[in-house]
């Protein structure tokens, strides 16, 4: 299971950092979209892997290596949200560029040729 | 229940007060906008003045060790987050506030009102600076620096045309590609300690094993490219000429600022982990730091001596600045703190001045007025606005003149401002640190520095030359009381450091030597104890 994972999250990171060195502001996005899953899931990884373990329990007196980490768990769900809006504002400011310049390439002009 | 003292909730103000008031301000219609600056300012004072407290209460006797912890939420320290303030934390509370009051002040003319949401957006870079301070947590500080990133995307673009734009895309490519790195980074943190509350790190760290080590080392490095892209280190800082070129002129004095807290959280995560306390991976990546910082110098002076434009100079002394601090830690660490702060305030107080005068010069010459022209034109807003802040002052080149030499002297270090006090007491600690037999690095790392500041006169000299005195037909600028007493006060702070020097060294001294003794900062956070509800008085609700 450790080595599907690892090589997902490297692949998928992988492609988004070919992705942002692309010159079109879409490529750019889409390239931090996907470093922003790869990241995710990499963030849950350090929790170590755990199936069918919960990962909060009302009882005091517990094994802890009988449940899973619950913290990267909150710290991914804080990663998405900060993730998602701060892509977001990128798009929206992609939108406005493509509007006042005319074009979608990232210096916000046509490369001179 | 035992209540906290109320004096210890002021160490929460200074992120809750921007929060709320940069929230209140969204509602409010633009065109109220001596309203929303009156909120801002207010709240911009009472920051001000809840930040000098804490420095009082850091520096007195108010906290043991001199470290105040605030158990967010009142949950026990390695679980809940805790702030922290010691003195460090609460000189850079000062500076941040010192800073956004001048610069509020100045953008009270025209900048406020060539946007939307000027104010909330200067709120909330606000609540990000003072949190990144003021947080123990690692991934609150990934929180705070996401507020204050995303705050400052919006600054960057105030002011909407092309120009920025194009910059502003760049800026905020780079900076979303390294708050992933931050998060790789603080993963690995985890996943190799089991905690992310600073000292608790600091704590933990001697008695790694060696895979967990391994762990560590990396994450941490990666965390350093994180922090080190706001720091500006060469080559992660091709972004900020531009950026700061093109920023506006209140922008880009509080985006001086922001490469400083790069260097901080640089400086606060290190000592703590890597001090002395870390058994064998003390000082590491401190090698790394000086090659960077010693590279990033060089580069800042070969690019101060090609830009043209104020801006730009600006970005690469500001690049100038953080290389010389990077350099100076990570080459003697403990031994050049108190002076490596003392050239932070001289050099970012110098440099926040030395933003908002560019715009006012630029008004002498006609290109900076002709991009001006378009983004007023974008926002359809009259030419001659009313003026209701401030009444004309006579003597404006005067004053224009006399403030650009003295950032230019505080900048280049010459004598005999701060910068010269900072630069010189640099040197003799440096070569303090090793009495008999210097190394070459040490000479070599000297010698850039000098070479950094012949480049900065260089540069400076011909922009002040071209200013003032070859731009043909020079028609003073109306410029406003409003625009000239902030950069007026930056500069008198920058002499009074100069005045106040032994004071100000004193603190600093204090203050170094607080921040060597990390053992004190895991005893305090994690023995801070969370308020007892007493069960008596438990409500029956």
């Amino acid at each position: 299971m450790e080595l599907v994972l690892a090589i997902s999250v490297g692949v998928v990171f992988g492609a988004g950092i070919w992705l942002i060195l692309r010159p079109r502001t879409f490529q750019l996005i889409t390239g931090l979209l996907l470093m922003s899953y790869a990241v995710n899931l990499f963030i849950f990884a350090m929790g170590r892997l755990w199936v069918d373990k919960p990962p909060i329990t009302p009882t005091p007196a517990i094994d802890p290596s009988q449940f899973a980490d619950p913290l990267p768990q909150g710290l991914v769900l804080t990663a998405i949200v900060i993730g998602f809006a701060t892509t977001a504002l990128y798009l929206v400011m992609m939108i406005g560029a493509r509007g006042l310049s005319g074009s979608d390439h990232v210096d916000g002009e046509e490369p001179r040729s | 229940m035992t209540a906290l003292p109320w004096m210890q909730h002021l160490i929460v103000v200074p992120v809750l007060l921007p929060l709320i008031v940069g929230a209140l301000l969204i509602p409010i219609n633009q065109s109220r906008h001596t309203l929303k600056f009156a909120l801002g300012l207010g709240s911009g004072m009472l920051s001000w003045l809840v930040a000098v407290a804490l420095l009082l209460m850091a520096d007195g006797a108010a906290w043991p060790d001199n470290i105040g912890v605030y158990l967010a939420a009142n949950w026990a320290a390695p679980f809940g987050i805790a702030l922290l303030v010691d003195r460090l934390a609460a000189l850079m509370l000062v500076l941040t506030a010192t800073i956004a009051l001048a610069v509020l002040l100045f953008s009270a003319r025209r900048w406020d009102r060539v946007g939307v949401s000027f104010h909330s957006l200067f709120q909330f870079l606000l609540m990000g600076l003072n949190g990144a301070f003021l947080t123990n947590d690692l991934f609150n500080l990934f929180v705070f620096f996401e507020v204050m990133l995303a705050a400052s995307y919006g600054l960057v673009l105030h002011g909407y045309n092309l120009r920025r734009i194009q910059a502003g895309m760049q800026y905020i490519a780079v900076n979303l590609v390294a708050s992933l790195l931050f998060l790789i980074g603080v993963s690995l943190i985890y996943a190799a300690t089991g905690t992310l509350n600073i000292a608790d790190l600091g704590a933990r760290v001697a008695s790694l094993g060696a895979q967990d080590t391994w762990l560590l080392q990396i994450g941490a490095s990666v965390l350093a490219l994180a922090f080190l892209t706001k720091g500006a280190m060469w080559p992660l800082g091709f972004w900020l000429p531009t950026t700061y070129a093109s920023a506006s002129a209140p922008v880009g004095a509080m985006l001086v600022l922001m490469t400083k807290v790069g260097v901080y959280a640089v400086l606060r995560v290190w000592l703590a982990v890597f001090g002395d306390a870390a058994g064998t991976l003390g000082g590491f990546g401190f090698t790394a730091l000086t090659v960077g910082g010693m590279a990033t110098l060089l580069f800042g002076a070969i690019g101060m001596l090609a830009s043209q434009d104020g801006g730009r100079m600006a970005g690469y002394g500001a690049i100038i600045s953080s290389g010389t601090l990077l350099a100076v830690i990570g080459h003697s660490g403990s031994a050049v703190l108190a002076s490596g702060l003392y050239y932070l305030l001289g050099s970012t107080l110098a440099m926040a001045a030395f933003m908002l005068l560019i715009e006012l010069t630029e008004r002498i010459r006609p290109p900076g007025a002709a991009l001006l022209a378009i983004t007023m034109e974008a926002f359809a807003i009259e030419d001659k606005p009313e003026d209701p802040v401030g009444v004309g002052i006579p003597g404006t080149l005067a004053f224009l003149g006399l403030s650009f030499a003295a950032c230019a002297v505080v900048i280049t270090g010459m004598p005999p401002l701060a910068g010269f006090v900072a630069k010189f007491s640099l040197f003799h600690a440096m070569l303090a640190a090793a009495p008999t037999d210097v190394p070459t690095t040490t000479w070599l790392l000297i010698a850039l520095m000098v070479v950094g500041g012949l480049a900065a006169i260089i540069a400076l000299m011909r922009l002040g030359v071209r200013t003032f005195w070859a731009s043909g037909v020079v028609t003073p600028p109306r410029l406003q009381f409003s625009e000239a007493a902030p950069i007026g006060a930056l500069v008198m702070l920058c002499v009074l450091l100069t005045v106040q020097a032994g004071t100000v060294f004193d603190y600093l001294g204090r203050t170094s030597d607080g921040l060597l003794r990390s053992g004190d900062y895991s005893q305090r956070v994690l023995g801070e104890p969370p308020v007892q509800r007493q069960p008596g008085v438990e409500s029956t609700r």
